[in-house]
This record gives C-alpha cells, structure tokens and sequence, in this order.
C-alpha cells in the first residue's frame, strides 16, 4: 500500500461526498415535478410521451397499481430484448454478422438486462450486434436504473407522505428519471469518454497489420453511449468480453476514476433525496455514514490483500503485488478501489478479473453483495435495501427500549418488519440454495475453471451476483450453459423482484400511517448511536446468513495459499 | 390495472425509441465530428497502413521489439468450433486468465516465465506486470521497470546502445495524471514504433 493509493482513495470519497448535495437538490425537484433548468428543452417530449401513451401526470397510484405497472413495464422491456437477440442476424448494424444468439442465452440475457443485474454469459464483441447493444441493451440500461430509482422514490414517498393511498404514478417517475436525470447526465458523459480515447461508431472491427507482421482485428462499435449508461445507471454490462478492463471500454486512468465516480453518483445521491423528503436532510447523511463505514472497512482489506500479492509470487520474488489479471494504467491501487465499488453498488462493471484476485481480496467484493448491496447500492435499489435494515435496527432499538419504534415520524409496525424479513431472507435462500445445487450437479460442477476451495468460491460468487443484481463475475466460470442460464436467470428474477414487492408494500403500507411527532421518547436516527446500530445489525445479520459459505470458500483457500498449497 | 397497459406498450416503445436509437445514433454523429480520431477506435497508420490502435496492445515475440504483458486470449479452433486456443492478444475476444491464486496451472505459469526470463536478463529483479496476464488480455502498457528489463535484449539484437534505448524508454514514458491517477506506465506500441523510427535513422 502507497501515500499515493490511499490519496486517490480519498480523493474519491470528498469528490462523492462533494456531489451528493447538489445532485439530492435536482433529483428531489425532478421527483417532485417542479421546474428545472432543462424544462424549456425537455418539458415539449415529457409532454408529448404522456400523450400518445395516454398517461394523466397528475393521476397517482396505489402501491399495488404501482408495482403492477412496473412489472409490465419489464415484461415489455424482457420481449425487446429477447427478440433483438433471437433475430439479430435479420436485423440492420451487424457488420460483423454475428448470428442469432441462442435461446437460453438470449432469456438469461433479458432477464439479466431488466433485472439490472447485466451478468454476462455474453461476450459482447464476439456474440452481439451493434443493434442488440444499442436497442436491446443501451435502452434497458436507461429504463431498468430508471426503475429502481423510481421504486426507492416511491419508497420515500411512503415515508414522508400521510394518511394517504397512493405513492406516485410510475410513468411520470420513469420518464422524468430517464428525461432528466440520467439522459443528460450520459450526453455529456459520452462525450467525455470519446474524448479519453472510447470508440463510438458503427463502422466494422478494424483489420490491421501488426508490427511483426500479423493480422489483429480490432472490435469497435458505439462502445460510449452505452458506457455512459452502463456506469451512471450501476448497470455493469460490458459492451467487450472483459468489460471495463478492456483498454477501449476504460482507455485512461481519468477514464477508470470518473467511471468510479459515476458508478456512486446517483446512489449517493438518493440519501439526500430521502433526507430532504422526509424533511431532514441530516437524515440522509446518517444513511450515507452507515454507508462509508461498511465501504472504507472493504476497501482497506481488499487494497491490503492485492498489494500484498499471493505466496506463489512471493516463493519466486515478485514485488509489486498481485497483477494477474490486473491492468497495468489502473495498478493495484485503482483496480482494488474499483472492486469494491462495483459490488458496493449493484454495479458489476469489472477493470480487473475478480477471479484472480487473492483470497481475502476477492471475499469483500462478495460480502458487499451478500449485504445485498446497501452500501450505496445500485441506484435506487441500494437505498430501499439500506431503509429495509433501517427498519430492522430500529425495530431492534424498539425492542431493546420497549416501545413501537418510529423512524422519520412513521410508527414501524409488524407489517413493515414482516416484509423487511422477507425481503432479506429470500436473498440467502437464492444464493445459498443455488450454490449447493451447483457444487453437486454434474453439469454444474463441470463449468469451473479452479480446482479446490476456489471452484467452490466461484459458483457461490456467481449466485450471489446473480442474485444481488450485481453482474460482476469470478469469470473463469463458464456460464453459459443451459444450467447456468437459466438457474441464474431465476437467482436474478428472485432477487430483484422478491425485494421490490415487499419494499413497495412497504410503501403502501406508511403512506397510510399518520405521522407521529418526535418525542422525548424517540429514538434520534440522525447521529453516531444509529449509524453505529444500523452497521451492527447489518454485519450481524449478515454473518450469520454467509459466514459459514465464506469458510468453505476464500476463508480456507486463504489459509490453504498461506501453507503454501496449491491446487 | 388494465389502464396500465397502454403505456406498458406506447411509453415502453417511446423510451426505448430515446434511449435505444436516438441517443447513441445522436452521440455517434457528434462524436464522429468532436473527436473523429478517437471515435474509429484510435487508430495507428504507417505507410498508409493501419498497424493497429494506440489504445490495443498487440503481441509482439522477436527479440528486437520490446514485449508486452503475457496475453490469455483465446480464438474459436479451427477443427473444433466447441474449443477454443490460445491466441495471444486477439482484439476480438477479451479475456483473462481468471486463474485464482492458489491455482497450480498458475504457478507452473508464473515459475516457467520467471526462470525464461531471468536467463535472459539476470542483473535485474523480474518485474511482475512481465509474467502476469492483464485483464482485458490487451494491455497496450507495461511499467518502465519491465521496458528497461527488456533492453539489453533489444540492444543485443538491434545492435544499438542500451543508453540510447534507456533514453527511448524514459522519453515514452507517462507518468502519472497530475501526479496521483494511474501508474507510471510505458506504450508497448508506442515505443515500438519510436524504436523502428530511431532504428531507422
């Protein structure tokens, strides 16, 4: 570990820090429907969307009819995708005829893209057309991000709202999020990574004559556009095989730092929304601070264990940590930090190969999904996950204290708890069941690529992020298979849509209740004994859940490498 | 609920239309024009000729180039679409190793390549970005350290001094963005080129 490490380590932290503020403003004005600097130019194509789909703007809707909306939404959003890829081979922009993609491929895919997870059994160079990834997946980058920062809206609503029955109208909070917020956000963006060196164009991959004389062709293709999208929106989904480790997905050492930033941005951001819808924004920082703890504690260990480099390098002399599978512009330091940040947030984007990270290096990335990634998270999801142990350390206090817990002037009652449970158990269930499944099934156990403590580490890694949402891969495993397409495609289906229900009824179920005014008796949710609470009740449900997988995996392999072992 | 339909429909198609279409032909079209170098994916031309991409390592195996990163990429074989061989730096399918560390076919690897290359150079320690395999399988860098570990081969073979190829080293060499982003890193590419043209004169 270097001075200069740690500095860009910082360095990220203010800059996330700085922005969080004055983005809470715009977003909380777009949510809230009032008038931004973009209106004159936006307003006109709000308006005419709302037209020909027939949509009142100021027509609300109950939770249910919300979450109905939104599931077909995504009904719609799964057929797109699943045609484009099926008949790509028909289509126009395919210049280098790629043909259609298969059946399973293609329903892990679209479930993949809806659900914001953007795992990839794809090999976006070799397997798709510029039109899948424009129309298939640069469209669902937008609109599923949209979603979930819809739902995590709607969600606030619930809080700040009372004794009301609707939360909002799920039209108006994904048009406005896709007009407003990310559309212009990704403009200038694109722009950016073009200039840091990023292809953007739909001319062929390019044949050249190296050096020595051998041919090398070069995939290209509107890689940008949906770069953008794919940072901004914690997509994940590389447009390249190796996603934002290939050097046109991620050119520069700007490139990677503002792709980081990006990937917090809008996430970080929502504390403050919440902050200021329900009134106070201290609030929000309180959240943000659960946050930071849990996300500098992952960093430091990761960071360690990359610098450290693996025992194999040591017995031959190799100084200068573990770069397997690391690129030399980001190093040690800004691969690390981007580790943990993707699987901080539901991101998934990868610039270094998670699979040939050490041990413990490769363990945070996993515990930060098996969080269910709260910390930030992706956007909107990762705060309606972080207000469900919200709702679960105040119930805790409530106990502790015996009275009905309150939080932001809602009474949490067995309902919300009931479906705060629900929510966070049917994760483990996914990940863990699946895993076990997939270390006994012949078919399944064929597909990984280590042997020992480190093939079992990366089937659970695959479930995991498959059902977090979160896209990233200990890639050595081979997905795509039928097995795997479609058990990871349930793992995503489960993971993203077992959590948003409840979370919405969650919704429904507060903007119900009357709002009860702070008392002598309330506990304060804006100060060091909540987020210290709320950090405690995370780690501790959490561990109980994986610890003993984490023994099996990472745990033993690291111990195993310490004696010198290999497998 | 069944109002909801017509926009799960028109809204659907009407945002996929923004999203999926207008937005990335639209930046493709201002991109072209803003930044038309970097848009086509950067591209090297010599004589005429694209030799590849400033940002695409490409391999390089005679002693008288300098080397890159060892490459893990793979291509489809030839006699068998279901498996695939090794093809080192192949631009149209990016990949790593994935090789995890307590992975025997790993440190066969890495012992392999340490002893080729301490034979070849022995007055120096082997840097280890020259015996890991990146990321993405296309690095175009390696670190300054593995550049000036490769040049009394290169000097050896191009019959050039090996304070002139330092030189070419140190001048190819970027640093890091305003001293904290990155890591000080050389373009294998780049410095190739450089040496042909210096070689040249």
């Amino acid at each position: 570990m270097t001075m200069i490490g740690w500095l860009q380590i910082i360095l990220f932290c203010a800059i996330i820090v700085a922005l969080t503020k004055p983005l809470g403003w715009y977003m909380t004005r777009v949510f809230n429907g009032e008038r931004t600097f973009l209106s004159p130019v936006l307003r006109p194509i709000e308006v005419g969307i709302y037209w020909i789909s027939g949509v009142d703007e100021k027509r609300e809707q109950h939770w249910l009819t919300y979450t109905v909306a939104m599931l077909l939404f995504h009904v719609g959003g799964f057929l797109i995708i699943y045609g484009v890829m099926r008949l790509q081979a028909m289509l126009p922009f395919n210049p280098a005829d790629q043909s259609a993609v298969a059946p399973d491929l293609s329903f892990n895919t679209a479930i993949s893209f809806i659900t914001n997870t953007n795992w990839q059994n794809y090999g976006g160079e070799s397997t798709l057309s510029y039109l899948v990834q424009m129309l298939g997946l640069t469209h669902q980058n937008f609109l599923s991000a949209a979603t979930g920062i819809a739902l995590a809206v709607a969600l606030i609503r619930g809080f700040s709202r009372a004794s009301v029955r609707t939360v909002g109208n799920f039209w108006v909070d994904v048009t406005r999020t896709t007009l407003y917020v990310l559309l212009p956000i990704c403009v200038v963006y694109c722009l950016f990574l073009v200039w840091q060196g990023m292809p953007q164009t739909l001319g062929d991959y390019v044949e050249a004559t190296t050096l020595e004389g051998a041919k090398q062709t070069i995939a290209v293709g509107p890689v940008a556009s949906q770069v953008a999208i794919k940072m901004l929106g914690t997509n994940g989904g590389g447009f390249f095989n190796a996603n934002a480790a290939h050097p046109f997905e991620n050119p520069t050492a700007l490139s990677n730092f503002v792709q980081m930033l990006s990937i917090f941005l809008i996430g970080a951001a929502m504390t403050n929304v919440f902050g200021r819808m329900v009134g106070n924004q201290r609030q929000g920082w309180a959240i943000l601070a659960v946050m930071g703890v849990l996300f500098v504690a992952g960093v430091a260990v990761t960071y360690w264990a990359e610098a450290n480099g693996t025992s194999t390098m040591h017995a031959l002399g190799l100084a200068g940590g573990n770069m397997e599978g690391k690129e030399m512009r980001f190093g040690i330091v800004a691969s690390s930090l981007f580790a943990v940040i993707t699987t901080a947030a539901s991101c998934g984007a990868v610039n270094a190969m998670h699979d040939s990270f050490t041990a413990l290096g490769g363990m945070i990335p996993l515990i930060n999904m098996q969080l269910g990634e709260i910390i930030i998270g992706g956007v909107g999801a990762g705060l309606y996950g972080m207000l469900l142990f919200v709702i679960l350390a105040i119930f805790v206090a409530g106990l502790m204290v015996g009275r009905t817990p309150e939080y932001v002037g809602k009474k949490i009652e067995a309902r919300e708890v009931k479906m705060a449970m629900l929510a966070i158990l049917v994760l483990p269930l996914m990940y863990l069941g699946w895993t076990a499944v997939g270390v006994v099934y012949p078919a399944a156990v064929a597909s990984m690529a280590n042997a020992g403590p480190h093939g079992f580490t990366e089937v659970l890694y695959a479930f995991t992020s498959a059902t977090g949402n979160n896209g990233s891969a200990f890639a050595g495993l081979t997905g795509n298979t039928l097995f795997y397409n479609l058990t990871l495609a349930s793992a995503m289906f489960v993971g993203r849509f077992f959590m948003i229900v409840p979370a919405m009824a969650i919704a429904g179920s507060l903007a119900g209740k009357k709002s009860v005014p702070p008392s002598a008796g309330t506990f304060p949710t804006t100060g060091g004994l909540f987020v210290g609470l709320v950090v405690g009740v995370i780690l501790i449900i959490g561990g109980l859940t994986f610890f003993p997988a984490l023994a099996l995996g990472p745990i033993v392999e690291h111990l195993a490498m310490n004696a010198g072992q290999v497998f | 609920m069944f109002r909801e339909i017509r926009p799960a429909i028109v809204l659907l198609l009407a945002l996929t239309a923004i999203t999926g279409l207008a937005y990335p032909l639209a930046m493709t079209a201002i991109a072209g024009t803003l930044f038309p170098v970097q848009a086509q994916g950067s591209l090297i031309e010599r004589d005429g000729k694209v030799v590849g991409s400033a940002l695409i390592g490409q391999e390089f195996k005679e002693d008288k180039y300098f080397h890159g990163r060892p490459s893990a990429t793979v291509a489809p074989d030839p006699n068998d679409s279901t498996k695939t061989v090794s093809a080192p730096y192949n631009a149209a399918n990016s990949g790593g190793s994935n090789l995890g560390p307590t992975s025997k076919a790993l440190a066969d690897r890495l012992k392999e390549d340490v002893d080729k290359l301490r034979e070849e150079n022995p007055s120096a320690p082997v840097p280890v970005d020259l015996v890991t395999t990146s990321a993405s399988g296309l690095d175009p860098d390696i670190s300054p350290e593995a550049a000036q570990f490769q040049v009394p081969r290169v000097a050896k073979a191009r019959h050039m001094s090996e304070d002139q190829l330092k030189q070419l080293v140190v001048a190819n060499t970027q640093g890091r963005l305003l001293g904290l982003l990155g890591e000080p890193r050389v373009n294998v590419l780049a410095l190739n080129l450089a040496l042909d043209r210096a070689a040249a004169k």
